[in-house]
């Protein structure tokens, strides 16, 4: 197995996948009674990528983009957002938060930068919830399936969304879809970042590239190889394991809570409708 | 001895066949009784002679609980109103059947003249990867053919039933003219211009065509259900296993095909496989595989 073979099995076909995707956007919407979205939008390629389909889906004035920074985060996600919002037309809502959690975080000065992070991710998602009802319309998603996988994502916040057009697509595949899109070139080139705090990287904090692990999980995870023929295709043990046990661990974020079982038909169990019951 | 009456001299041999592409209300009876009644006008209007909808048109495919719900017998009213509205167009259409014995099967009904002539009730219920069939659906027990006033002899298979071999070479047996496929067929595969499953229902059209020397129709569905992406592409290939008509990917439409039913002749004296089947000999070869499988 070469490594070229591996990287094929992300491949998409990005008129194809757009097709789809608009039409799920605007299915989804109109069946819930809504014409209207409402994303985060961070200037990444991700929540650009959510941008650019819902424009598409729902005309750009159907979409509201909201950029929710604080006070660390960078100029280049203020400027990126913008371009994004200039070149599509939608609107576009600025509503910082640092004045809530700062507010908070003085009760708690010695909190680590982690649960800064992750009150950070929860705060922008009441905002977005907020704003989706003064805007009349459902949240978009932007958690790729990389993330969802590695549950490298804050349950409750930036993972939270009523409708996620790209949670089945791996971060390596969403950069054949932006620039099918059009999403500007600087997003594209931009190294992976969720902004919270001061020089964070994606893949530094991870600790291996989305390049390396989109190979290895779309044979772990949709291919279904085992552990043994992972490494045979030259993935090294180590890797294997680690992002096993990830995926593992974080799958409680993939879920509803746990509900203990003790009438004859109980949510998610065997209380079994689809979602999309009845429309 | 009876022949059943295969007469082409006395038949129309050239049909007009609608595929129903729709994307029902999920466990909306009332609703997509009122859609396969537009479709029904539609298609009179351009002088169809048959209308395809897809496997479990008048309920959705994800029933799951609501199952016993959405579940009616074919004499129930929705299905009258139907029909009724189809005058002399025949019609295949799906939806959740429950029996006397209170079992719900996914079935299938082909009617003409107002009047259910054949029900298929699908034999193979998918349950692995995002199916769950089996759960809440009993399982038909026959693949049967059945005569038509029109089109000849007729088999149904719906969805999942298409993909296996042997309900293709019963029904080669059994020396169809039209062979029909509802399908609620989800989309896997994103590589190429059409998702992956698209390409396995022109393989298995175009091998089943030939091989059967029929007329094959396909109608899938479009639309969502809890994110699953139904893809549409209805086809109608005739029996060189070529595309006649060929219905969009993804969006609802109402596609009208020309069936020439002289085409079965024509092509059945080029490769007159059904001829050549050697019936008692599959017989006797699947009677050894059981005793050997199954017989201590």
């Amino acid at each position: 197995m070469t490594a070229d073979t591996r990287t094929n099995n992300l491949i998409i076909n990005a008129d194809l996948v757009t097709a789809i995707l608009t039409r799920f956007i605007r299915t989804e919407i109109r069946r819930a009674g809504f014409e209207r979205a409402v994303m985060g939008l961070s200037g990444g390629i991700d929540s650009s990528v959510v941008t650019f389909l819902a424009a598409q889906a729902l005309g750009p004035e159907n979409v509201l983009a909201v950029t929710i920074p604080y006070k660390t985060s960078s100029d280049a996600t203020t400027r990126d957002a913008q371009a994004v919002v200039d070149q599509l037309g939608v609107r576009t809502i600025e509503v910082p938060i640092t004045g809530q959690i700062d507010a908070y975080f003085a009760q708690f000065p010695d909190a680590s930068r982690m649960r800064l992070a992750n009150k950070c991710a929860r705060e922008r998602m009441t905002v977005l919830y907020d704003q989706s009802a003064a805007f009349n319309a459902l949240v978009l998603g932007t958690s790729n399936k990389s993330e969802l996988l590695l549950g490298y994502g804050t349950q409750f916040g930036d993972m939270a969304s009523a409708i996620n057009p790209i949670g089945d697509l791996y971060k390596t595949q969403l950069y054949p879809l932006a620039a099918h899109l059009g999403v500007p070139g600087d997003i594209l080139a931009k190294t992976p970042t969720g902004d919270l705090w001061v020089g964070q990287t994606d893949e530094g904090e991870l600790g291996f590239t989305y390049a390396e692990v989109d190979r290895l999980m779309v044979l772990m995870v949709d291919r279904r190889w085992r552990r043994a023929e992972l490494i045979q295709a030259g993935f090294a043990a180590e890797f294997v394991d680690r992002v096993a046990m990830l995926i593992r661990r974080n799958h409680y974020k993939r879920r509803m809570p746990v509900i203990a079982k003790l009438s004859p038909r109980t949510m998610d169990r065997d209380f079994r409708y689809a979602r999309d019951w009845g429309t | 001895m009876s022949f059943p009456n295969r007469s082409l001299t006395s038949r129309p041999t050239v049909h007009r066949i609608a595929l129903a592409q729709i994307a029902p209300f999920l466990a909306d009876r009332q609703r997509n009784v009122g859609l396969h009644i537009e479709q029904i006008k539609a298609a009179r209007a351009q002088d169809a002679d048959l209308i395809v909808f897809p496997e479990l048109s008048l309920t959705g495919y994800f029933v799951r609980d609501m199952v016993p719900d959405v579940a009616i017998m074919p004499d129930a009213p929705d299905i009258r109103e139907i029909l009724d509205a189809a005058g002399p167009m025949a019609v295949v259409l799906g939806f959740v059947e429950e029996s006397p014995q209170h079992r719900f099967y996914n079935t299938a009904l082909y009617a003409e003249g107002g009047r259910v002539v054949h029900l298929h009730r699908k034999v193979y219920l998918p349950t692995y990867g995002l199916f769950d069939e089996q759960r809440y659906f009993a399982a038909g027990e026959r693949f049967l053919a059945f005569e038509t006033a029109r089109f000849g002899r007729m088999g149904i298979l719906i969805c999942e039933d298409f993909w296996h071999l042997s309900a293709a070479a019963i029904m080669q047996a059994e020396e169809i003219d039209v062979l029909i496929c509802p399908a609620n067929s989800p989309g896997r595969g994103i590589e190429g211009p059409r998702v992956r499953t698209a390409e396995t229902y022109e393989h298995l059209s175009k091998a089943y065509a030939q091989l059967l020397g029929a007329v094959v129709i396909v109608v899938n569905r479009v639309g969502f259900e809890d994110g699953l992406c139904f893809w549409g592409g209805s086809s109608v290939t005739g029996p060189d296993g070529r595309t006649i008509a060929q219905a969009p990917q993804l969006d609802e439409s109402l596609t009208l095909a020309t069936v020439d039913a002289a085409d079965l002749r024509r092509q059945r004296l080029i490769t007159p496989l059904a001829r050549d089947e050697r019936l008692l000999l599959t017989i006797e070869e699947l009677n050894r595989i059981k005793r050997n499988r199954y017989d201590c």
